[in-house]
This record gives C-alpha cells, structure tokens and sequence, in this order.
C-alpha cells in the first residue's frame, strides 16, 4: 500500500517548518507517523505536501521548567514511558505512553502526535486533561497556549490550526499530596490496543479529605473529555472506597456515549465506572 | 529524491519517491527480501527492522525518514556465516513453523536483548507483543528467546522441553 504521491521537504528549523505550513495550506505535519502514514496509505488522507519535523533539533527532550515539565514534539512514547520527570509529575501519562500501541509503535510515535490526531480511544489524550496539561502551538505568527480542556474539539479534532504545530505538552508539577493514575480496558483484552473505555485520573489529598481531583475518560464518546460529575462528588469527600465507588458512578454524566464495534452504550457507561473507580483508588493510593 | 543510509553495515543510496516506504526500498531497491510485508496498518510487526538501535516498521516510514539512519535487517545478523544467538535460538527450540512472522520476529528479539539481557517471561512476551504469530501460538518462540538470552549471557540454555519428555 503506497501513500497518494506528495512533496515532501524536512526543514532543519521550525521556523523553515512554520513557513512551508504556510505556504502550503494542503500540508501535513510528521513527526512519527504512526497516526500519519496508516492514514496515509489507506488513502483516508492524501495531503499535497508532507512537511517532516523529524529534522529539527530542540524538539526532542523532556525538560524541567521549574514548576512544570514540556514533553517536547519530537518526544516518542517510549521516551515518556521511562522519563523519571512523567513518572513523578505526570504518572497517568507514563502509564498511558507504556499502553500505547505496540513496542515498535511506541519507538517511533510521539506523544505530541497523539494528542494532535486525537482520536477518541487514545490512551495520552486523556492523561494530559487529568494532568491539567496546556499544549503549547507554534505558527508563524508566534505561540499560543491552549488548556487541554479545550484542545480535544471533536472526533479527531484538535484545536490547532493547519499552520500550527504542537511543539510542547507541558504538565504542572505535582505538589504535595497530587498523583495521578491510568487504567483501561484494551480492545484486544488487558491494557492492549486503544481503550475500549479508559480513565485518567489526577487527585490531591490534604487534611484526611480529597481538596482537588481532575478526572478524564477515553473511548466512550466522541472525544477524550472530562468526567466533571466524579471529580466534583470526590472534592471534599474522604477518599474511602465508598466514596471513590459512589463518584465513579458519575462517570459518563453530560457525556453523550456512543455505541462502536467494541462494546454497546450499557457496557462502556459500566466500564467507564469500574475503571474511573480505579483509576481514582490508584491515584489516591500513590497519593499517600 | 535520493537517500542515503547504512543497512547492514554497509553505505546505501538510492534515488526514491517520497511516498517509498522504507520496506520497500529495502526490498526491492536493495533486495533484501527478508523483510517481510504483511499487515500493512503496523499491526503485525513482520516489517520490523533495528534502527539506531530500536525496532520500527519499516512498512510505516518512509524511506526519507531513515536518511543518515543505521538500519538492521535479518540479513545482517549473522556474523562470518554464524547464526546470531537468537537465530540460532529459533532453530534449536523451533521458534518458527511457517516462518513469515520470522524475521520481524527476530529482530524484535534482538533489539529486546540488547535492552534487557536477562528478560522474565513476561518481559519477552511483552517485548513481542508487536509481532503476530498466526502458527505457534508464540509457546517456542518465547523459549527461542530465552534460549538466546542465556547464550548472550555465557549461560547454558536450559533444555530443551521435549528433552524432559
């Protein structure tokens, strides 16, 4: 299976990178192609011009900002998996990186481009809405910052533009008493394949009672989103199992869920509870 | 548009379309016909080769992308007409039936080796959870790769399980 043809150019600057999105509004960005290229030769998508990122140097490093650590464009799954900094400061997302597609996907795949194709079972979409990450885009123009709450548009559709590129997902530290946890159900059983239902979890404990909770849910609907009616009915509760159980029950709340191949609109609202229930319980148990 | 890489150890060029996909270059332009095209959407993982050191597909990348790479395949595996430990594993413990799967197989083995010399069971079978095997049911190719495993490390591999019998 070939792709339709293409030009092709790989800028060594993301500037050179910025102005060929421009003059090419028909343009692709590559980074990975794990998403990119499987469209590609399935001919879903036929872009006139192919700009490869893979060139371009600074893109490729996961760094400490101080109060906050970037996961660079050019960052692969496997990179996020094993980095002390996501383990530590953002663990849904290590996780979530580790479940994501197979070992030679994850050597190649990053994690920018996840969040970019935004596909509704995706495991790092909704690691990134728990962990209150902000993408932060780049166009010629300059760079914009988006909170992740209103990056995932719609059914693979993020809020960035065509001459946009997702150079940097960047994740508040964890303070004390702040974890976060990610579980699922593959489509291909355990933790394999895109999340028939999949949950994210950030929570905060001070004082014997939960003070902040942000909790997201993959595979069930249109788009990863977040899950607000847990978060809220676990603010302020003590974190038992009773209440953690009785939140998760609010998982699917405002979320129009949708029917697929995988599982009917009764199988995904239980499945979304079950593991908002221990996407929560394991969060709270890191959490201390 | 030409590319250039080392494939085996060896410095290759060519002059290829962007849309060429590494498999195919490495294929048809080089003739390396071990490299396996099978799946096709980077599911079934008989397209994996080692690049810089990590297994890819190389029927998800496109030739262009490989430029200045080190690429792997199993033709380069054997050293001075001697099989590579984890080939020779495959033999010894019947790690292969048809043998389509075979060679991504084996890179993948490789490459999980080179990271992790003394991996559990579960480990290798995580290390290969990106190639299908539609013959074995995987039971041989995991011993193989402990087979492997233990003559990398200076060991001796454990027997043979129908040598118990």
């Amino acid at each position: 299976m070939y792709p339709r043809q293409f030009d092709y150019v790989a800028p060594s600057s993301l500037e050179e990178a910025l102005a060929a999105l421009d003059a090419n509004p028909g343009a692709k960005v590559l980074a990975g192609g794990m998403s990119l290229l499987p469209m590609m030769k399935m001919r879903l998508l036929s872009p006139e011009m192919v700009v490869d990122i893979g060139r371009i140097g600074g893109l490729g490093d996961i760094t400490d900002n101080g109060d906050s650590i970037s996961i660079g464009a050019l960052v692969t799954h496997t990179e996020v998996s094993a980095s002390g900094l996501v383990q530590e400061h953002g663990a849904a997302l290590a996780t979530a990186a580790s479940w994501t597609g197979d070992r030679q996907v994850r050597n190649r795949g990053t994690c920018c481009g996840s969040m970019v194709h935004a596909d509704v079972a995706a495991d790092q979409p909704v690691a990134a809405l728990a962990l209150g990450a902000t993408m932060v885009a780049a166009s010629s123009g300059g760079t914009r910052e988006i909170a992740a709450a209103d990056f995932f548009v719609d059914t693979m559709m993020s809020a960035l533009e065509p001459n946009e590129i997702l150079t940097e997902v960047r994740i508040p530290k964890a303070g004390p008493g702040t974890a976060s946890a990610y579980d699922k159900l593959g489509r291909r059983g355990g933790h394999t394949d895109y999340a028939v239902a999949g949950v994210a979890a950030s929570v905060t404990r001070s004082n014997g009672s939960i003070s902040a909770a942000t909790v997201a849910v993959t595979g069930v609907g249109n788009r990863p989103v977040l899950a607000a009616g847990v978060a809220d009915a676990l603010v302020g509760s003590d974190g038992s199992d009773a209440a953690v159980e009785a939140a998760a029950a609010h998982a699917t709340d405002g979320i129009d869920v949708l029917e697929d191949l995988y599982g009917s609109v009764g199988y995904k609202t239980h499945l979304a509870q079950v593991f908002a229930a221990r996407a929560v319980k394991a969060a709270l148990s890191a959490a201390g | 548009m030409q590319v250039s890489m080392s494939v085996n150890g060896r410095q290759v060029s060519g002059d290829v379309e962007p849309r060429t996909l590494l498999v195919h270059f490495l294929r048809e332009d080089r003739g390396l016909t071990g490299t396996h095209v099978g799946c096709e959407s980077s599911y079934c993982g008989a397209c994996t080769v080692k690049m810089d050191g990590k297994a890819v597909l190389s029927c998800t990348m496109l030739a262009v992308q490989a430029e200045g790479a080190d690429i792997t395949t199993v033709e380069g595996l054997a050293e001075n007409g001697e099989l590579h430990p984890v080939q020779e594993g495959f033999w010894e413990r019947h790690g292969l039936q048809c043998g389509f799967c075979t060679p991504g197989m084996i890179i993948s083995a490789v490459t999980l080796l080179e990271e992790n010399d003394n991996p559990s069971e579960e480990e290798i079978r995580r290390g290969i959870e990106g190639n299908l095997c539609r013959c074995t049911g995987y039971h041989n190719i995991v011993r193989a790769i402990e087979y492997a495993g233990a003559k990398m490390r200076g060991e001796e591999p454990a027997p043979a399980e129908w040598e118990n019998a």
